[in-house]
């Protein structure tokens, strides 16, 4: 149960720096830790006590304890699409200073380009 | 972006192609150990990636050009797509397994699983490619202003 | 077995806010990646082979990219002032974080206990997947098979990503007329 909420605080710290914080770069952290959090708090859930990885092997005996395979599956996918995104912020945020030659969130928003 | 030192250099040369083999294997044996397509088709494009930043940008500008990293992706996609039709031209519904039910390999071998280590490949290739194609336009190649 | 795990948990939070209160954005982007490594390490002790190495690569070609971004653009943080408008926003995320905590505990409470999850759509693919596909690795046979249009969907992200970056960064732009 404690693991369950030392997961929604990473989430929540996550949230803190995308709400509050002025930099570009320190938003995409905020988002990536907000990223991870999740996908943390979803292998949690699907942890059971005493199983082991969920593949066969030669030589194993028939009921064996195994681990939730369906939220690694998922979080496995959400991995993935996390780094596509990542990727995406990373470029527009390198075009803005480009353009604006600044990264502060506040004075951005004031140009009109 | 310079490239690095002899030594670098040198190491590069030996240790690549063994990261290189190593992400083949990974995405081959997809279905029997733990891995599977994403993480090596990631580890191909690690690969590249550590040419590039080894032997500095001019020659990757010159040997290595971005089209055809995009090329590879699109190829890569493209096959996934077509094995996920065979099952509807087979005359059953789509992504249906079906080299699984016509002759099954041994269980626990490299010829087992249906049309699993084939969408393992195509992913494979699709994820190198797009991975190496966003390293090469962040970091080599220089943004211009508006003309 | 939930020691580790707690202690493996608290190095992330310290890491947390170590990467989003440093001056210096490169120190910042350095205690990212030691978040991501102990995100590797606590998959490992949760039996999650397959997630493990999908993350340890992800992790470090995501660090090579936002080095690479923080090497283009300026290297530390923009100067603030501790003004009231900035201790007064300080105060309203404070409530606001509390108050999600006390509702997230109260929700947490319907949920099983951790380590006995019900299992209740994964029991068919426990039972009946190594007869029906041939593979042995169940995490591959879920995403492949039985779970074929997650995966489809996920190449098609990361297809329009890679578009994205490639069109973002392009040399013309627009031309002023």
């Amino acid at each position: 149960m404690i693991v369950f909420i030392l997961a929604i605080l990473l989430f929540l710290i996550g949230l803190y720096g995308v709400l509050v914080k002025r930099n570009l770069i320190k938003i995409i952290i905020g988002l990536m830790i907000m990223e991870y959090a999740v996908n943390l708090f979803f292998t949690l859930v699907g942890f059971r006590e005493g199983g082991t990885a969920p593949i066969f092997s030669e030589g194993l005996s028939d009921n064996v304890f195994f681990v939730d395979p369906l939220p690694q599956a998922l979080v496995l996918t959400a991995i993935v699409i996390g780094l596509g995104t990542t990727a995406l912020m990373v470029s527009i945020a390198v075009r803005i200073y480009e353009k604006y030659d600044t990264l502060d969130v506040r004075k951005i928003r004031k140009l009109r380009g | 972006m310079r490239g690095m030192t002899l030594i670098v250099k040198s190491i590069t040369q030996l240790m690549a192609p063994s990261i290189l083999l190593l992400g083949i294997y990974i995405v081959m044996h997809g279905h029997l150990t733990p891995g599977g397509g994403f993480a090596g088709g990631i580890l191909i494009a690690g690969c590249f990636v550590l040419i590039v930043l080894a032997y500095g940008s001019e020659e990757a500008k010159s040997e290595v050009r971005k089209w055809r990293a995009t090329f590879s992706e699109s190829f890569g996609i493209f096959l996934f797509w077509f094995l996920a039709l065979l099952g509807l031209i087979q005359g059953t519904y789509f992504f249906y397994n079906i080299i699984a039910k016509v002759n099954t390999g041994q269980p626990y071998h490299l010829f087992s699983a249906g049309i699993i280590p084939l969408c393992n490949i195509a992913i494979g290739i699709e994820v190198g490619a797009a991975l190496f194609a966003i390293f090469i336009t962040l970091v080599v190649f220089k943004v211009e202003e508006n003309l | 077995m939930l020691t580790p795990l707690i202690l493996l948990l608290v190095l992330m939070i310290l890491g947390a806010i170590v990467a989003l209160e440093s001056k210096d954005l490169l120190s910042g982007i350095i205690s990212l990646g030691i978040i991501g490594f102990a995100l590797t390490i606590i998959f490992l002790i949760l039996h999650a082979p397959d997630l493990a190495i999908v993350q340890i690569v992800v992790e470090t070609l995501t660090l090579v990219i936002l080095i690479a971004a923080v090497l283009k653009t300026t290297r530390e943080d923009t100067t603030e002032k501790l003004d009231t408008k900035k201790v007064l926003l300080w105060g309203a995320g404070l409530i606001f974080i509390v108050v999600f905590m006390l509702t997230a505990v109260k929700a947490l409470r319907h949920l099983p206990d951790f380590g006995l999850p019900t299992l209740r759509m994964a029991r068919v693919y426990i039972d009946q997947g190594f007869s029906i596909t041939g593979a042995s690795n169940l995490v591959a046979a879920v995403i492949l098979d039985f779970r074929g249009y997650d995966t489809l969907g996920e190449a098609t992200v990361l297809f329009t990503s890679v578009a994205g970056v490639v069109t973002v960064l392009r040399k013309v732009g627009r031309k002023k007329s």
